[in-house]
């Protein structure tokens, strides 16, 4: 299906479902007589990862902000017609949402805050929304991007690479992850004071009433802390990523089975709707499990008088 | 698969999403649920009173007509009792009236019978005179005679 042109072997279809559409600076001598580093977009996955960090997701990041765009523009729409009389159709749903997410953050963050539950709706629609690309057929945007990749832009079709679920991505999911670290340094120090955070990450666990032996404790309580502290956007960037990369990773399979023999397709479409309807709890799920530790996350920053 | 600029590019995004949310979605969304919550809450306030009110109203409505019930019943009662009067009243006028008319025409009686009497007694005493007179045929001393006869006819 990705490219009828080469004898499509299971590895290289697995393969170009997982390599990206990738826009970066291609270093000199990549391909064969080019002599100085150009920008482009790669052809295969080994210019992809010559490319480096200077590189961009191009399907990621259209998808990614396909669909910010699709939530805020719908959520834009109820807000601006919002009516305080009987609402009716897709403000019902919204409000539910808003409701759902209002209600979640007023249990888990007893501060005040005008980001914090924004940003909480934000996540949870944004990231369901990427969450769910993962349910449309995994040949079908790609088989489409083929095509107009080969008509429109008059490339190869099998060097066209199209992801499409934006969370089975790392830099996403890692790069939402670490805005929500940078609030949590932010809030820290802002509550906290700077000497309030430090403390907070040596004096903590071990703390003994002797100054002597409390100093001696700074650096293993720093290592702990530390350690602590960067596993939160860490843990919260790559749970939503191994989620959603081994779901798409599982489409993927057992989409290869509609190429071995009838039998075995059908057993596939049996299977491929089994996990649809699994999945689509997953999705779910993870949208709310990243809401909810951010949260969480935002909360323990607020913490001011802590009790370990 | 690699760590790249999209990780930058995600950030950005993502700031740039929560800030359009925060300013443009959450607050108008919510400050209207906020609205809704108060309007229910003071039309069922409202609700409320008004039962109240409507139940003082109903209270006071039969208290009332019980009022006015009780009012017409003693009305009723002191007109029957102020008929009953008037009627002893009448009967008891009619009866005196008819007493007095009674007397009256007694009194009328007895003075005529005695005014009757008068004349006879006198007819009688001047029959007796003249009849004597012609019994005697001798003139008789009129007025000792007279005398006489006034005494007798006074004894009648």
């Amino acid at each position: 299906m990705a490219g009828e042109s080469e004898t499509l072997t299971a590895g290289s279809y697995i393969d170009h479902h997982l390599t990206n559409l990738t826009f970066g600076q291609l270093p000199a001598g990549t391909r064969p007589g080019q002599d100085q580093a150009v920008w482009t977009l790669a052809q295969s996955g080994h210019e992809a990862s010559q490319m480096g960090f200077m590189a961009i997701h191009v399907d990621m990041m259209g998808w990614s902000l396909l669909l910010g765009l699709i939530f805020f523009v719908m959520f834009r729409k109820v807000a601006k017609n919002m009516t305080s009389d009987t609402p009716s159709g897709f403000q019902n749903f919204v409000e539910m949402v808003v409701d759902f997410v209002q209600d979640n953050v007023k249990g888990m963050f007893p501060y005040k805050n005008p980001l914090i539950a924004p940003m909480a709706l934000t996540i949870l629609v944004w990231v369901f929304l990427m969450n769910f690309m993962d349910l449309i057929a995994v040949d079908l945007l790609p088989a489409a991007a083929a095509v107009v990749g080969e008509h429109v832009f008059g490339m190869d079709p099998h060097h066209v690479y199209f992801k499409v679920v934006p969370s089975t991505d790392p830099n996403i999911t890692l790069g939402m992850a670490f805005d929500v670290f940078l609030l949590i340094l932010f809030f820290s120090v802002r509550e906290k004071g700077f000497g309030g955070f430090v403390g907070e990450l040596t004096k903590h666990p071990f703390s003994h009433k002797n100054p002597v032996v409390q100093t001696l404790f700074i650096p293993i309580n720093f290592v702990l802390e530390f350690v602590n502290l960067i596993a939160k956007p860490v843990s919260l960037g790559l749970r939503l990523f191994g989620n959603m990369y081994a779901g798409e990773m599982i489409f993927i399979l057992i989409a290869l089975m509609y190429s071995a023999g009838p039998a075995l397709g059908i057993f596939g479409g049996g299977l491929q709707i089994v996990w649809a309807l699994f999945h689509i709890l997953i999705i779910s799920l993870q949208a709310f499990i990243f809401m909810v530790l951010t949260i969480v996350y935002m909360a323990q920053s607020f913490e001011t008088d802590e009790s370990h | 698969m690699s760590f790249n600029l999209t990780f930058i590019g995600q950030m950005i995004a993502f700031a740039v999403f929560v800030w359009l949310t925060m300013r443009y979605v959450w607050t108008p969304i919510t400050k209207a649920m906020e609205d809704r919550q108060k309007k229910i809450a003071d039309g069922l306030s409202a609700a409320d009173r008004a039962n109240r009110d409507l139940e003082l109203a109903q209270e006071k409505a039969s208290q009332e007509l019980h009022e006015a019930k009780q009012k017409a019943a003693e009305i009723i009662e002191q007109a029957n009792k102020r008929s009953a009067r008037l009627i002893d009243e009448a009967k008891e006028n009619a009866r005196e009236e008819g007493e007095r008319i009674l007397v009256q025409a007694r009194g009328e009686i007895e003075r005529e019978q005695n005014r009757a009497k008068e004349a006879l007694r006198a007819e009688l005493a001047s029959l007796v005179v003249i009849g004597a007179e012609k019994i005697l045929e001798t003139s008789v001393d009129a007025k000792a005679h007279s005398e006489m006869l006034d005494k007798l006819s006074a004894q009648l």
